[in-house]
This record gives structure tokens, C-alpha cells and sequence, in this order.
């Protein structure tokens, strides 16, 4: 029996998953309810000025990197273990399928926080 | 709550299957009278020595220590020595042999690929060198008795293979009771054979088989919590793995 590869992804699965934990809600009350609906926040807290000089920031690219990426790598984990409890087959086609998504999206977002610049 | 002694009837359905006449398996009912100690398993006695005396079923102990009684009652697997007839009354109980394993016969399941998977873990103390019978007891702390305690109360009595959705979906999987027993001797300060058992544990089979459903030590009666004993060791696994084990010169590779 060779050893499994699968220490990379629950690796990367974990992570995404503490930290989504930690921080996912938070995100989804800031941005999707109280800065739209001007709730505690102004609503221009969000504004594209303030979004890109924040983006443009080196420590702020780190971070919206790491979230991006880790939560791409829970989502898609999850999924890909999902199908298979309910019974569908998921091989090598399906984990590089889905673990693809997930670096494309971290190679993505990486190239987009380059091109805006610092 | 005082003894009802009174005897009450209930339906209990049964799958049979003998592989020489059936070519599926099917139910056949019986009406039992049973008192409020009786058990499942004395249902089923009752059963063979007065209604029918071809119905199949494995037990010995009947006090919740052999492991041999396992069944499937109304889809729950269950020690029917240690379920009582009186928590399904008034309504009807449905007995099947154990979830995930092939019948051999009404509902004796062929444990075969259990016991090899058993003996792939090595279940057994394994050390570098035999300590002399003169150097005396190897004496162990309290809590170095606690680290493995719970997990060497297993009875291999399968249910948690029966609960298992993973095991029922690939039987390549080592599956719970027999990777919580391997946990037993790795968790055991006596022991120095992490890496006679790593190939087992890190393989996609072993630890990384399971995706914590959890079911499995819900049912588990004798409190082993094998989902526990399999995710300690996705972290072990993962430190392997990443060559931390060595780093930390674990593993007995001292
Ligand atoms: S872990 Fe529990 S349920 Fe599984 S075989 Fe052992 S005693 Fe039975
Ligand atoms: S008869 Fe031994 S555990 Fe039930």
C-alpha cells in the first residue's frame, strides 16, 4: 500500500476550514449585510478607491490571498468527498478536476493582487 | 422502575437466507411473548427453541462481552443481548444480520475480511528489543494507561463496520474497530511500532478512508470512539508524512 497523498489536501482542507470558521461569518456580516445596507458602517466603507488602496497594501495581498485560496481548497475538498458519500464515483479525473478549480483559483487571485500593483 | 412481570406478545420479523435453497434473502414473522428482561437475543432464542429451530444467529456471552450478537434491529446496529424486547413494544422489530458484510447464513455475516484487516495492524505490543523476565514488570503511569485505555476495550463485535457509510461504499477500507486497536498499541508507551503499522495507517485506506460521519462510535457499545482514535492519527499521519515524526524522532526510529 503507497502512502496517501490525501496529507497535502486535508492539510490545506484544515486550514481553509479554521479559518473559515473563524472569519468566514464575520465576512459574509461586513460585506454582505452591513456595509450595503449601511448598517454601523458607512456605505462607502467598500467604495473602489478604498477596496484597491486596501488590496494594494503588501500585508492585505498576503491575506486575500490566504483566504481566497484556503477557502477555495475547503470548498472544493469537501465537495470532492461529498460526491463520493453519495455515491459517486470520484477518481484521479474528478480530484484533479476539483483540486484544479481550487489552484487555478489561488493562481488567479495571486496574478490579480500582482497586477493592481502595489 | 419495578419488574413487569406480565407477559406481553410482539411481532418479531426476521431475514432468512440459507444460500443452499434461497436465492434472495426474505422475512419471515414471528410472534413472541416476552416479559420486560428479555432481551433481543432471548426473542430470538425463544424463536429457535420453540417456533422455528433453523434460525441461524451467533451469540455466547449474552452479557455484552464476546462482540458475537451483533445485529441490525429496525436498521440500528445493536448487541441484541444488550437491547430489550420491552423498548420496542408496542410496535414490531426487524432483525437483520449486520450491515456491510456478506450472510452466510439468516444472520450470521462472514467476518473474514474483518480479521485479516485485524491482523494487518498487528495488534499486539511490538518493541525493539524483548525485555528479560528478570528486569521485571514494565510499569506504566496512570496516564500512560489512559492514552490507550479506551481503545483496548474493543469486543470486535463489527458494528461500527456496520455503521460505517465509508466501509459499505469500499471495503478496501480498513475501517474503525481496526484502526482504533492499532491506535490501542501505538498509543501504548510499551510499544515502538509506528512504522511497522504506518503503511497501514497512511495508505488512502487506512486513516484518510474516513471522512468523520462519527456514526460509528455512536453505535459502538463499549465507548471506544473509533472516529476519535482514526482522526488523532490524520494528524499523525500528516506529520509523517511531512517528515515532522522523524524531526520529532517518533515512531520508535530512535
Ligand atoms: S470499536 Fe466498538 S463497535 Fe467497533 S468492534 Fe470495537 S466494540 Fe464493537
Ligand atoms: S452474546 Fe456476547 S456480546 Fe451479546
Amino acid at each position: 500500500m503507497k502512502p496517501s497523498s490525501e496529507p497535502i489536501f486535508w492539510m490545506l482542507f484544515g486550514g481553509g476550514g479554521m479559518l473559515s470558521a473563524l472569519i468566514g461569518p464575520v465576512l459574509i456580516l461586513v460585506t454582505g449585510i452591513l456595509v450595503p445596507f449601511g448598517l454601523l458602517l458607512p456605505q462607502d466603507t467598500m467604495s473602489y478607491d478604498r477596496m484597491l488602496a486596501f488590496a494594494q497594501h503588501p500585508l492585505a495581498k498576503l491575506a486575500v490571498l490566504v483566504v481566497i485560496s484556503l477557502f477555495m481548497f475547503h470548498g472544493c475538498h469537501r465537495t470532492l468527498h461529498s460526491l463520493h458519500d453519495l455515491g459517486v464515483h470520484t477518481g484521479t479525473g474528478a480530484k484533479v478536476a476539483f483540486y484544479g478549480v481550487a489552484t487555478l483559483a489561488t493562481l488567479l487571485t495571486a496574478g490579480l493582487l500582482l497586477v493592481i500593483g502595489f | 422502575m419495578p419488574i413487569d412481570t406480565t407477559t406481553r406478545t410482539i411481532e418479531i420479523e426476521c431475514l432468512r437466507y440459507d444460500p443452499q435453497t434461497d436465492t434472495e434473502p426474505h422475512f419471515s414473522s414471528y410472534q413472541v411473548p416476552f416479559s420486560d428482561d428479555m432481551s433481543v437475543l432471548e426473542g430470538l432464542q425463544y424463536i429457535k427453541d420453540q417456533l422455528d429451530g433453523s434460525l441461524t444467529f451467533r451469540w455466547s456471552c449474552r452479557m455484552a462481552i464476546c462482540g458475537s450478537c451483533g445485529q441490525e434491529v429496525n436498521g440500528v446496529p445493536v448487541l441484541s443481548c444488550h437491547t430489550f424486547l420491552r423498548d420496542y413494544f408496542p410496535h414490531k422489530l426487524r432483525i437483520e444480520p449486520l450491515n456491510n458484510f456478506p450472510i452466510i447464513r439468516d444472520l450470521v455475516i462472514d467476518q473474514n475480511d474483518f480479521l485479516d484487516k485485524l491482523e494487518s495492524v498487528k495488534p499486539y505490543l511490538v518493541t525493539k528489543l524483548e525485555k528479560p523476565l528478570a528486569a521485571g514488570p514494565h510499569l506504566q503511569t496512570p496516564q500512560q494507561l489512559n492514552r490507550y485505555y479506551a481503545y483496548s476495550q474493543c469486543i470486535n463485535c463489527l458494528l461500527c463496520y456496520a455503521a460505517c457509510p465509508q466501509y459499505g461504499l469500499n471495503s478496501d477500507f480498513t475501517g474503525p474497530a481496526a484502526l482504533a486497536l492499532l491506535h490501542r498499541y501505538n498509543a501504548d508507551s510499551r510499544d515502538q511500532g509506528w512504522q511497522v503499522r504506518a503503511e497501514v495507517i497512511n495508505a488512502d485506506a487506512g486513516v484518510w478512508g474516513c471522512t468523520l460521519v462519527g456514526y460509528c462510535s455512536e453505535v459502538c457499545p463499549k465507548a471506544v470512539d473509533p472516529a476519535h482514535a482514526i482522526n488523532q492519527n490524520k494528524v499523525n499521519s500528516a506529520m509523517d508524512f511531512f517528515g515532522v515524526l522523524k524531526l520529532m524522532n517518533k515512531g520508535g526510529t530512535e
